[in-house]
């Protein structure tokens, strides 16, 4: 059983701010992570594995600093990890790095064959949820979005069977292999990697794949691949609402005010 | 009697070449372990060894401990004689009288008046264990079989010399005057025949018995006849306050999961254990209904040692006194739920506070092989409570246990007059404000006022502000050596870019972190708590406290102070200064016998479902002293006792306030 995992290294956002007079993104001093969905997709490979011994994969595209993302991943116990590093490649939107991404898959399944791909649902700095299905598209496999849990696994079988988790409920699918999976954080726990691990992972040579190698056409791939236009980023403006400060030392006060507003506004009955 | 003499030699030669050859194997046992230079200080450890095995300081540091003393010096008393009686048993001519008359009489006396002390004591002991048994000394045959084999030892040794007195083949009896008693019993109620049976009779006792209890020992608790004294002798002279460093390389292991993966000293402290119970008395997971027990960790140590050095010697030559080899296989695991293992469950109870140690009179080391099994169950293993695994996540990517960001770090610093330190500006003082001082929000308030104490006292000093990263005291004690290591070096880069010399911190976890462990990675810095920097501005009169206090104040050592750094009397210096009238008492725990919040050794972390709260049952005996303030020193202890006070429902009647508030409130 063949699996992989494609994640992406990306700002914080949580620590990024955005100034309120340039209405851009502060992002100094703000460190790269690895995208949390998509450590809760190498979980779940990683679980597969634990259970199938199945061979994981895990592939990036990025600057050559995102090597450490898949560092990190094979220190949590992946097999195999491939970064697709070009110049060409950078300032893509969704569509032309699900491109990257589907090129690099097929060679890697002309090798080995794939039977899943598990994204994360969406990267938290771009929030669309489209690389996945775009790769799932190329790749033409069964897409199966925002799963909360793999029911059954039938490799025999090449079936599928996982639960969704939508918006007011959950909705269980079965689906034929290869297939892509995009994951919600609830799917699993994250584990810890062994200082063992960690160790020989730090010393891992990691194969960086270029445009030389994946040969792809440079206006379907990076900028000039990307139909997307950025036009402008700003902080929306809060309609309704307030904020009430808690930081500060009187707590109970604050307490108060809320459960006066839960009145005032019927959120609260009184009986 | 040629016959007697005969057999007594067989047994004699039989029982000593028994003994030796237990004693060696001990030895070959020790030697399963690693390496560790415990030779350094030679005459300290001499005075130590005098100090603690042979004047038991630690054992009488409890009022029964004094009986135990008296049997002790009895023994020692008694051995020359003993000797004397195992030589003449082959040898009857053998006599020790030619170290002249007065002092071989002297001996006598001596030796006789020792006996009849320690046949008191012994049933002493017997009366003890049976009817006034503490709730930390278990009730167990091999007590009673020593006890037992004492008092026939003395029994038979008055039998056989009044015998002997009342037989007239002794010269010495006036020197006896115990035996002499008893022989005037005989006197009054047997014929010659009679007393000569006994006597030989009591010969044989006394000889046999002997025998018996030199070669019983290695197979009790009382092993720690042989092993506490060098165990004194080769003790941690600094209190085993912190754990050896690791080196990261691969192909090295990462802490202890088999027993001869620890050094020889570890091994030695195992088989040490008396099963005093003293351990267990002052450990505050077992007070509260813990399954933690730690004087059954170290017996729990000593049988697997025992189980799985003894097949590992069983397949070796005889003479061999060769370290364990790496691949030796294990047929008891160290940490596991069998019998003669460690259980995971008991080494997360642990809060490290160290009582364990302070308590024990021949100075085990538990801690550090709490946390070296630690090490092995989160470094090689990465088993650990599910909470530990954001605990971990975030102080390795924000260098804060919330995974607050570490942009906000000097956040609580905005509106005051805190200075940051610059380079090329020394500042006397770096004030580490730790990770509690600055992102938790009651702690804030203590930074706050150590702040305006400094400012108050004209102090030249600095704060990091967002450069400063977590000293990593939780994840050293829980195991993750690894991210603790990080943070070490990356904060004591931070100390030499500024030329940071001398540190202060509001947390003793850390004060002793950064004192105590920091200095194995180079970083050597003067560190001072805040209740030793205020105690010494109060006293060099810059700081003046003008509005004193007339509530009642009781302070709550934090564990990491008084006993893994002795301080003890800064704080209590302190508050006695905030307060106008007598209104300081004290906990009946307290200083070094302290009793932990629960929150050390990572436990802050750690979510505690067992048994009763520690904090809660710390929180009562503060409360029982009727104090209507309860002073910290410890951002955690804080924490425990705002908690506690909340579980017990009198928040609005008692308040728990660092010592630094305090203070700042009297200056005012």
């Amino acid at each position: 059983m063949h699996i992989i995992v494609p994640v992406k290294m990306v700002p914080d956002t949580t620590l990024v701010k955005i100034d309120p007079e340039t209405n851009t993104l502060v992002r100094e001093g703000v460190p790269f992570i690895t995208n949390p969905f998509d450590t809760h997709a190498i979980e779940e490979a990683l679980r597969l594995k634990d259970r199938y011994d199945a061979h994981v994969t895990v592939i990036s595209m990025g600057p050559p600093s995102a090597e450490w993302v898949l560092r990190r991943a094979l220190s949590l116990g992946a097999d195999q990890a491939i970064l697709l590093s070009d110049r060409v490649f950078g300032g893509a939107d969704t569509l032309a790095t699900s491109k990257v991404l589907s090129e690099a898959i097929k060679r890697l399944h002309n090798e080995h064959p794939v039977d899943l791909i598990i994204c994360g649902m969406q990267t938290i700095d771009g929030d669309t949820a489209q690389v996945g299905p775009g790769i799932a598209c190329r790749m033409k496999f069964t897409q199966l979005t925002l799963v909360d849990r793999i029911l059954q696994l039938d490799l025999a079988q090449k079936r599928i069977q996982v639960r969704r988790k939508l918006e007011e409920y959950y909705e269980s699918v079965e689906a034929s292999l290869p297939a892509l999976l995009t994951v919600v954080r609830e799917i699993n726990s994250l584990r810890y990697p062994t200082v063992p691990k960690k160790l020989e992972s730090a010393e891992t040579m990691i194969p960086v794949w270029s445009n030389e190698i994946l040969k792809l056409d440079p206006n379907t791939i990076g900028l000039k691949g990307s139909p997307t236009n950025v036009r402008r980023i700003f902080a929306p403006q809060r309609e309704k609402g307030e904020i009430i400060d808690a930081m500060g030392d009187n707590k109970d006060a604050a307490v108060n005010m809320i459960i006066d507003k839960l009145f005032e506004w019927n959120i609260v009955i009184q009986n | 009697m040629f016959v007697g003499q005969f057999i007594f030699a067989v047994l004699f030669i039989a029982a000593l070449i028994f003994f030796a050859f237990n004693f060696y194997r001990l030895l070959a046992l020790l030697c399963l372990g690693r390496w560790e230079n415990r030779f350094d200080f030679l005459l300290t450890r001499l005075k130590n060894m005098f100090v603690y095995a042979f004047g038991q300081l630690r054992v009488i540091e409890r009022p029964y401990g004094v009986n135990h003393l008296l049997i002790f010096w009895g023994f020692l008393t008694l051995l020359a004689l003993n000797a004397e009686f195992l030589i003449s048993g082959i040898f009857p001519a053998f006599s020790l009288s030619f170290i002249g008359r007065i002092p071989y009489g002297l001996l006598l006396t001596a030796t006789e008046i020792m006996s009849l002390i320690v046949l008191i004591s012994v049933l002493i002991a017997v009366i003890r264990r049976l009817f006034f048994r503490p709730a930390y000394i278990e009730l167990s045959a091999d007590a009673f079989i020593i006890l037992f084999m004492i008092a026939a030892l003395m029994v038979a040794y008055f039998g056989y010399h009044a015998g002997e007195i009342h037989l007239g083949k002794t010269d010495w009896a006036g020197w006896m005057p115990v035996s002499g008693m008893v022989a005037n019993l005989f006197s009054s109620v047997s014929t010659e025949p009679t007393v000569q049976t006994v006597t030989h009779l009591c010969w044989w006792i006394h000889a046999l018995v002997l025998l018996a209890f030199l070669n019983y020992l290695p197979y009790s608790k009382h092993l720690h006849v042989i092993t506490a004294i060098p165990n004194c002798f080769f003790r941690s002279f600094d209190y085993a306050k912190t754990v050896p460093r690791l080196i990261f390389q691969r192909g090295n292991e990462f802490g202890i999961s088999r027993i001869t993966q620890f050094t020889w000293k570890n091994l030695l402290d195992f088989m040490s254990c008396t099963e005093c119970g003293r351990c267990q008395d002052g450990c505050p997971a077992n007070h509260t209904g813990k399954t933690l027990n730690p004087r059954d960790l170290i017996h729990r140590g000593k049988l697997n040692l025992f189980t799985n050095g003894r097949s590992i010697l069983a397949g070796r030559p005889l003479d061999s006194l060769l370290p364990t080899p790496a691949d030796a296989e294990m047929n008891s695991p160290l940490i596991g739920n069998g019998e003669n293992s460690i259980s995971e469950a008991d080494l997360w109870h642990c809060t490290t506070c160290g009582a364990c140690m302070t308590n024990c009179p021949v100075f085990i080391e538990h801690v550090p092989k709490i946390i070296e099994m630690r090490r092995h169950l989160v470094m090689e293993q990465s088993k650990f409570p599910e909470e530990l695994t954001n605990f971990f996540m975030n102080s390795e990517q924000r260098f804060n246990p919330w995974g607050l960001a570490p942009t906000d770090r000097a956040k609580w610093a905005q509106d005051l007059p805190v200075p940051f330190v610059e380079e090329g500006k020394p500042v006397e003082y770096l004030f580490f404000v730790g990770c509690s001082g600055a992102y938790d929000s009651r702690s804030k308030n203590v930074v706050t006022s150590v702040a305006k104490i400094f400012n108050h006292a004209g102090l030249s000093w600095g704060i990091l502000g967002n450069e400063e990263k977590c000293c990593g005291d939780s994840l050293r004690r829980l195991g993750n050596e690894y991210v603790f290591e990080q943070l070490a070096r990356d904060n004591i880069a931070t100390f030499r870019k500024y030329g940071i010399t001398k540190i202060v911190t509001h947390c003793p976890h850390g004060y002793s972190t950064l004192k105590n462990d920091y200095a194995q990675f180079g970083g050597e810095f003067e560190v001072l708590h805040h209740s030793q920097l205020i105690d010494q501005l109060i006293r060099e009169g810059k700081l003046t406290l003008s509005k004193k206090s007339n509530g009642t104040t009781v302070f709550h050592d934090s564990c990491y102070l008084a006993r893994y750094n002795e301080i003890t009397e800064a704080p209590r210096n302190v508050l006695k200064g905030t307060q106008s009238g007598s209104g300081f008492v004290e906990m009946p725990r307290h200083g070094q016998n302290g009793f932990c919040c629960g929150a050390g050794g990572g436990r802050m972390w750690l979510e505690e479902l067992e048994g009763k709260r520690i904090n809660t049952e710390r929180t009562e005996e503060a409360l029982a002293t009727g104090a209507n303030t309860i002073a910290v020193a410890c951002p955690f202890c804080m924490t425990m006792f705002e908690d506690g006070l909340k579980d017990l429902d009198v928040v609005d009647q008692v308040h728990v306030k660092d010592i630094a508030e305090l203070v700042a409130e009297s200056m005012e």
